[in-house]
């Protein structure tokens, strides 16, 4: 495996704030690298480095061996940058965005239009390509930015919460078309605030807080690290809300807990693979579920478990990255 | 789009980079001909904005009208005597001052421009670092010649008759471009340093108005000023732009003025031009 992209004793201040404080990071080639923290924890400013947007105050990072200060250049010409708003001119079609990227990539002016229509027919946009990107909608943006972003064929793909503020289809879309860029070759390093998203795509997982790594490993790794998740049970006869407590209490060796008015069992579980162990034992009992799901701990959850305070939302990230 | 993409899984949505890099390849330096060409690109972006929005024009299509109408008729009678003896005066001393104007909308552009996501597609890209800004400074060519357009039709219309031939007329209008593509970079300083749009228009009155108004695009003959003014007028490039194309548009000696127009276009160019690629890159 080589290592396309290395990060160490990443820091970065914004005046009184220290956006990051010492972050070491690295994914191997045709490798999904997940950035996961709250708004204000440090990723954008990760990304920005690591995309030659912005300098670090201290330490050093590298894209495929190039330096990200020093051969900037040729780290430009490796990577693509995807950001969490839309990176493209909002006045122009969807159409004359593509070309000026493929013009300013050294595409000719035949070859432009070509790349650009390919790209705009794979991203289902073709209906919307004479339409100004103002009038998209989130979902159509982000996918030209990505269209935009894989015009010239990056090795290295950034993308700055690639799902944030999208609906759950257009989320479902996103999530399939990195897959797509992985499986083409690419490494891509994503940011996200949610857990199932870092899950759903990741290989690596880097847990973000307060300009740090706070945690990392596969998603599997953290999910053992953070410890649990949570069953939730509902029998579809409120009469069978004790028994279906025993029976989860039986299976798991614990007291569930259970909300009277809805009917509600909950349980914290560490391994997963005793659900299948519960159906049984309920179906044994002639208890149907009206509901049982098995929730993954939740960013919150997570964050109490690693660092010992709730995960902030603030703000104020963007607001210093851009300035 | 996710069944379509599905189907196209591995067939070349993004049509993989194969292997590694191909190392040798990778450029290490933008030459000046990419720059070029990029900052053509970008300009291209800078006039489809303005086919999209044709109203962003608007200022530079009235300005020369307007102010054309304004100085003849307030001015006219009492510095020439007649109106139309003092458009021959005025219409080539306005090309200076519109030259002048049409930087204005610059600063405020790029003002506004910077933050947008865009630019930061701009600054990831192997392109040149100044590509953006050459880009904005050259698509707002469009901007010169609207103004140019405008002014020099409204002017024949109310009577306004060029005395030299077409290589000279030519020649004015090319050294008031010279001139206006060194004061954008002044304009795009200043739109790089103020913290709003609302400030660069500010900033850019105060500097324009003594460039344009102390000079002698509203009077040839500036004798009749205080002593201090007149050196002001005399050391002023917009004197010199004025002059240079009155001399070849109505006729008479151009002298010295088109070289020291010329050469304070390079002087500015020369200071404006490092020190707004500078703040650029330090605010973007």
């Amino acid at each position: 495996m080589t290592t396309v992209i290395e990060a160490e004793g990443l820091t970065k201040r914004f005046g009184a704030t220290q956006a990051l404080a010492g972050v070491d990071i690295s994914a191997d080639r045709g490798q999904v690298l997940a950035l996961l923290g709250p708004n204000g924890a440090g990723k954008t400013t990760i990304v920005r480095i690591l995309a030659t947007l912005l300098k670090p105050d201290g330490g050093s990072a590298r894209v495929s061996g190039y330096d990200v200060l020093s051969d900037a250049v040729q780290v430009r010409q490796l990577i693509a940058l995807t950001g969490q708003y839309a990176s493209l001119d909002e006045e122009l079609t969807g159409t004359e965005n593509l070309i000026m990227i493929c013009r300013l990539l050294g595409f000719s002016r035949p070859a432009a239009r070509a790349r650009a229509g390919e790209m705009l027919e794979r991203f289902d946009l073709t209906g919307a390509a004479g339409r100004a990107l103002k009038t998209y909608s989130g979902g159509m943006r982000r996918r030209l930015d990505i269209a935009a972003s894989l015009l010239g064929q990056p090795e290295v793909l950034f993308l700055d919460e690639p799902t944030t503020g999208l609906d759950p289809r257009a989320r479902l879309q996103m999530w399939q078309t990195i897959r797509e860029v992985v499986a083409a070759g690419a490494t891509v390093l994503l940011t996200t605030q949610y857990l199932d998203e870092a899950d759903e795509l990741a290989d690596q997982v880097a847990v973000i807080d307060h300009g740090l790594v706070v945690a990392s490993g596969t998603p599997q790794e953290l999910k053992a690290m953070t410890g649990s998740r949570t069953l939730a049970l509902r029998a579809t006869d409120p009469a069978h809300t004790g028994q279906a407590a025993r029976v989860v209490a039986e299976v798991i060796g614990e007291r569930p807990d259970i909300t009277a008015e809805t009917g509600l069992v909950t349980a914290t579980i560490g391994d997963p693979a005793i659900v299948p162990a519960v159906v049984r034992r309920l179906d044994e009992a002639g208890i149907v579920a009206a509901e049982l799901t098995l929730r993954l701990p939740s960013l919150d959850e997570v964050f109490l478990n690693l660092t010992g305070h709730p995960a902030e939302n603030d703000d104020s990230e963007r607001d210093r990255s851009v300035a | 789009m996710t069944t379509q993409l599905t189907q196209t899984t591995g067939a070349g949505v993004v049509d993989a980079p194969a292997g590694p890099p191909p190392r040798a390849a990778l450029r290490r330096r933008i030459g000046p001909r990419q720059t070029l060409a990029n900052g053509l690109t970008l300009a291209w972006r800078n006039v489809m904005q303005l086919k999209h929005s044709p109203e962003k024009l608007l200022d530079v299509t009235l300005m020369p009208v307007v102010f054309l109408a304004l100085f003849l008729y307030v001015f006219g009678g009492a510095v020439a005597g007649s109106t139309h003896g003092y458009l021959e005066l005025l219409l080539p001393g306005l090309v200076g001052q519109m030259a002048m104007f049409a930087t204005m909308g610059l600063g405020t552009a790029l003002c506004e421009d910077i933050h947008r996501g865009v630019f930061d597609r701009f600054r990831s890209l192997p392109i040149a670092r100044s590509a953006p800004l050459i880009g904005t400074v050259l698509g707002d060519t469009v901007r010169f010649c609207v103004v140019m357009i405008m002014l020099t039709a409204f002017g024949t219309a109310l009577g306004f008759r060029f005395h030299t031939g077409p290589l000279d007329i030519i020649a004015a209008y090319a050294l008031a471009y010279v001139f206006y593509l060194a004061v954008c970079w002044i304009s795009a300083l200043i739109g790089l340093i103020a913290p709003s749009p609302e400030t660069v228009q500010g900033i850019s009155f105060i500097w324009i108005m003594p460039l344009v108004f102390g000079s002698s695009v509203l009077l040839a003959n500036t004798s009749t000023m205080p002593g201090w003014l007149q050196a002001w007028v005399k050391i002023n490039p917009v004197t010199h732009l004025a002059d240079a194309v009155r001399a070849l548009t109505i006729g008479g000696p151009v002298g010295s003025h088109a070289l020291i127009t010329l050469a304070w276009a390079a002087g500015i160019m020369v200071v404006a031009f490092p020190l707004a690629l500078r703040q650029y890159l330090r605010r973007a």
